[in-house]
């Protein structure tokens, strides 16, 4: 990695805050819908349209949603929060301050376990997560402070975020990624955020600086904005590392400031210094009182958590004598994971159900998208049919691949399939005999080789018979065939 | 009919429609009539709404004629202070920055007391952003005191008191953030009551200071406070910070005796600032209730010298956080720029009035890093002092007995600067604090022919008791028998 060798002399110090969307049905202070992708400005209201009068009313579920979060990721619940005002003037924010969280946050002190290059395991420590209200969005052409107008949608403002900081404590870009990427598994597992980040339910920023090896003080810190995939969460890192090593090589300095991630061009840029250089005026939202959580409804989010990703995927390398990799794609999503299941439940072997997701439901379905995988055109039980044929050699692997490929497109099942298509394997010893013969008699020289002993000629006229009946022959049966028929002459 | 209708009290006014004496459509169009011939001068109103109050009155009409009246304030002619929301009708908060904003929504009070069948007749004058003692700081015009049109009516609910006053409405709502009730009924001779925060919703209530905006009944007298009050009061689940308390039947309430009850009179109330007439007036005050079987007992209020500086930081913090949305972009007043914060920066040199400028500031300043602990901080754990010094207080004493104001209304301009101002709500600014409940009833007059405010304080969610003294006093003294000569 170019990165790596370029920051050699050089420890590489990164934290990351994540703001997800919680996946509620209603906003976070008021009942407006959060779907996304409505016409702008039909899902608002007075309240998320900040005018005058209005009052915010906590949504619990929203609540809930960080409380569940927050014991998946093992922090302290604290017993009281308290939501904060934080202003800064920027039209996508109607009220011109945001309801947030600053002293009092929801939780604390928590972390998540990431793998590490070299098959390691390594907790990442999680400083806080707190609550807090989206902002809308613009909508101009360029930069807002050269377009001549611009439209304001509020469909999004108010829509409810889960903000997470990490401590300063992964290494390299690649553990930022993998840190994310299992942050989003957690977060997908546990049904409060639809992890979709090209749509923006999953947004990331992070903070790096470089020391020199052996250096006990931090460097200069840069906040990098707009990181809205795992890839250039990474890219726009290893960017970073080269910029600051680079420059700290050359004996200058690291300026405190906040880069954004430019990822049609690769490269981050300054932002402008009054993006950075706000005094957010935080005080108590007078408008809400101090939220008590107490223990019974802590202690009942608890006992709802279902199985964490690692704890599955540990899970599934005992129970099912999956590979490692293999575990971890498998609960890369928590629908996939209940897919599988599912299918070894259906009658499925674990590994031909591991393989067949692995290789061809993949294909066809994103695996972390959780509702892809339920509507999956596939469903388990039908893979776990399809697999059957298999076994009982009613099909050989061959066609399975073309059926399973007609399951996707028709949601049938297999039998249904293969039966109407006649798709059965050919195992009668007669016809495939007569198959034998005409292959032999078309091409000579085939059948000279193959009479001299000649194994290239066996797989060859095994594969011709396979063409000829459209794969339909069961190879092991053409090749005791042959045998037969080579012992004669 | 022989009276005059709108000299009623609301409770006259729906004792004389069950008595079939008179309807809503005949008071109302007497208050309209008596607003188009008198407002011009006073200067209560920033808006009439009298083809909705016609309308509203003939249904309460129908509604009388066939004996389903929805209650007692049904087809009363009421006023609510322009800080409230009214769907479709224009909400100005006495600033240009809102000049022309229609709300689509109504707040809870004025959904409330619609469904109580009262009939709105307009939305009343009040200090910009209610941000103001006098009513002299509307963007739009200053209100006159019935009682002297040379003189102030208070504020900043300074057009609901003066309409209430001068009969130009059967009662009004106001607001109370360190006062805006109570001064103003007590300039203007009415009844003014500050709830117990959380007692009636905020929602629709046009913010100034959150934590310190209580709405609250402005009337002709306690029955009517009474009354008003329990057609507001209770929970409403679209504001976070209203209590879901019951809410008692304050007009049943009035009955009782005040034999027993245990007054408190604090001697920091009772300083050289006190207008002698007033420490005279309340000292009666405590005669007439002792003579109803009360006892009284001087008690300290240690924490009283700092209740305005608190005041005045944590009410500018949270007036610069609430304003902070009119920046042009969404509805009010829009002053073009040359970019976004150019614009949002010539709208609000604009539309904003000084005062509201100077709170601005000075919130924006006590908030600022660095500067947040010594000031807000502070003045947070001074406030919590305040309380204790009630609840302290209110360990041996039932009631508190005590001024309105330390004067009575001023000649506008008289009051130019903003100090002067502030220190009229030196004894009412600590109940805000405290957000206890608060009456100011007329206590007497002074030579010069004005209405003195005799101030009774309780405690949280004791409204009743207040009002039950209140009404015991209002009983015993002569003093709602002289009305103001407008006409
Ligand atoms: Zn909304």
């Amino acid at each position: 990695m170019s990165a790596v060798a370029t920051a050699a002399g050089y420890e590489v110090v990164i934290g990351l805050e994540v703001h997800a969307q919680l996946s509620t049905r209603t906003k976070m202070f008021c009942g407006c819908s959060t779907t996304f992708g409505a016409p702008p400005n039909t899902q608002t209201c007075p309240v998320c349209q900040g005018m005058p009068g209005t009052l915010p009313v906590i949504n619990r579920r929203a609540i809930e949603f960080g409380t569940r979060t927050a014991l998946a990721f093992d922090c302290t619940v604290n017993a009281s929060c308290r939501f904060a005002r934080k202003h800064y003037y920027y039209p996508d924010m109607p009220k011109n301050f945001q309801i947030s969280q600053y002293e009092e946050p929801l939780a604390e002190h928590g972390g998540l376990e990431i793998d590490v290059a070299g098959g390691g395991v390594r907790r990442i420590g999680i400083q806080r997560l707190h609550l807090e209200e989206d902002v809308g969005k613009l909508v101009h052409e360029g930069t807002l402070e050269t377009a001549p107008s611009s439209l304001v949608d509020y469909n999004r403002a108010g829509v409810p975020l889960m903000e997470t900081v990490s401590q300063p404590e992964l290494s390299s870009p690649e553990e930022a990624a993998a840190y994310l990427r299992a942050f989003r598994a957690v977060l997908v597992y546990l049904g409060v955020c639809d992890g979709n980040m090209e749509e923006g339910s999953l947004r990331c920023d992070a903070n790096i600086s470089l020391r020199r090896r052996g250096a006990t003080e931090l460097g200069t810190k840069v906040e990098i904005k707009n990181l809205n995939s795992f890839r250039n969460v990474q890219r726009a890192l290893e960017f970073e590392v080269i910029r600051q090593a680079a420059a700290l090589d050359a004996g200058e300095r690291i300026v405190q400031e906040t880069r954004l991630w430019d990822a049609d061009r690769g490269y981050t840029r300054s932002m402008r210094s009054k993006e950075f250089a706000h005094d957010y005026r935080y005080f108590p939202e007078p408008d809400l009182v101090p939220l008590e959580l107490d223990l019974a409804f802590v202690e009942r989010a608890r006992a709802a958590l279902p199985e964490l990703p690692r704890a599955g995927r540990r899970r599934f390398v005992e129970q099912y004598a999956l590979r490692g990799a293999e575990a971890a794609t498998l609960t890369g999503s928590r629908a996939l994971a209940e897919y599988y299941e599912a299918t070894v439940g259906a009658g499925a072997g674990p590994r031909p159900a591991a393989n067949w997701i692995l290789s061809e439901l993949l294909r066809v379905v994103p695996g972390d998208d959780e509702q892809a995988v339920r509507d999956s055109p596939v469903s388990p039980a039908h893979l776990a049919g399809l697999i059957r044929l298999i076994d009982d050699g009613t099909i050989s692997g061959k066609i399975a691949k073309s059926v399973f490929d007609k399951m996707a497109a028709s949601r049938e099942d297999a039998a249904t399939i293969v039966g109407r298509e006649g798709l059965t394997q050919v195992a009668d010893s007669g016809a495939l005999a007569l198959v034998i013969d005409q292959v032999l008699a078309a091409d000579p020289k085939l059948l000279a080789d193959w009479k001299s002993g000649k194994t290239a000629a066996e797989n060859a006229i095994v594969g011709q018979v396979m063409k000829a009946t459209q794969g339909k022959a069961n190879p092991a049966l053409v090749r005791d065939l042959l045998k037969e028929k080579l012992s004669k002459t | 009919m022989t009276t005059d209708l709108t000299r009623l009290t609301m409770h006259a006014l729906a004792a004389a429609y069950r008595a079939g004496e008179a309807t809503p459509s005949q008071a109302t169009e007497a208050y309209l009539a008596r607003i188009a011939a008198l407002d011009t001068r006073v200067g209560g109103y920033l808006t009439v709404t009298a083809e909705a109050a016609r309308a509203a009155a003939r249904a309460a009409d129908a509604r009388l004629a066939a004996r389903r009246p929805l209650g007692p304030l049904d087809g009363v002619p009421l006023a609510l202070k322009d800080v409230f929301c009214t769907r479709g009708v224009t909400t100005t908060c006495g600033s240009r920055i809102l000049e022309g904003f229609v709300p689509p929504y109504d707040a809870t009070v004025a959904e409330r007391l619609a469904a109580a069948g009262a009939v709105m007749l307009g939305k009343t004058n009040m200090d910009e952003f209610a941000m103001g003692s006098s009513t002299e700081h509307s963007a739009f015009k200053p209100t006159r005191n019935p009682w002297d049109l040379s003189r102030v009516p208070g504020g900043s609910s300074g057009g609901s008191a003066a309409a209430v006053a001068g009969d130009l409405a059967a009662a009004a709502l106001g607001t109370d953030t360190g006062g805006s009730i109570r001064q103003p009924a007590a300039f203007c001779g009415t009844v003014g009551l500050k709830p117990t925060y959380g007692r009636v919703s905020r929602y629709g209530l046009i913010a100034f200071a959150s934590s310190l905006d209580h709405p609250g009944p402005i009337t002709k007298d306690v029955r009517d406070t009474a009354l008003l009050l329990g057609a507001i009061a209770g929970h409403d689940p679209r504001d976070a910070t209203s209590v879901p308390e019951p809410v008692p039947d304050y007009v049943a309430a009035l009955d009782g005796s005040v034999a027993g009850l245990r007054l408190g009179v604090p001697r920091e109330y009772f300083t050289e600032g006190l207008d002698p007439e007033i420490a005279r007036a309340v000292r009666e005050a405590l005669e007439v209730l002792r003579g109803l079987g009360a006892t009284t007992t001087e008690i300290s209020l240690p924490t009283t010298d700092y209740g305005l500086a608190v005041y005045y930081i944590i009410a500018p913090a949270e007036a610069s956080s609430n304003l902070a949305r009119y920046d042009g972009v969404k509805y009010g007043l829009r002053v073009p720029g040359r970019d976004l914060i150019d614009m949002s920066s010539a709208t609000r040199a604009a539309g904003f009035g000084a005062e509201v400028k100077r709170r601005i500031m000075l919130g924006t300043y006590v908030l600022s890093a660095g500067y947040y602990d010594a000031y807000y901080g502070r003045a947070q754990k001074v406030r919590t002092l305040v309380k204790r010094d009630f609840e302290q207080a209110f360990a041996a004493v039932d009631l508190i007995v005590a001024p309105t104001t330390p004067g009575v209304a001023f000649k506008h301009g008289e009051k130019e600067d903003p100090l002067a101002m502030y220190l009229n709500d030196v004894f009412t600014v600590p109940v805000d604090l405290a957000g206890i409940p608060a009456i100011s009833v007329r206590g007497g007059f002074s030579a010069t022919g004005l209405p003195i405010g005799l101030q009774l304080i309780a405690p949280a969610f004791e409204e009743a008791r207040l009002l039950r003294a209140a009404h015991a006093y209002e009983q015993a003294t002569p003093w709602l028998e002289r009305r103001p000569e407008l006409s």
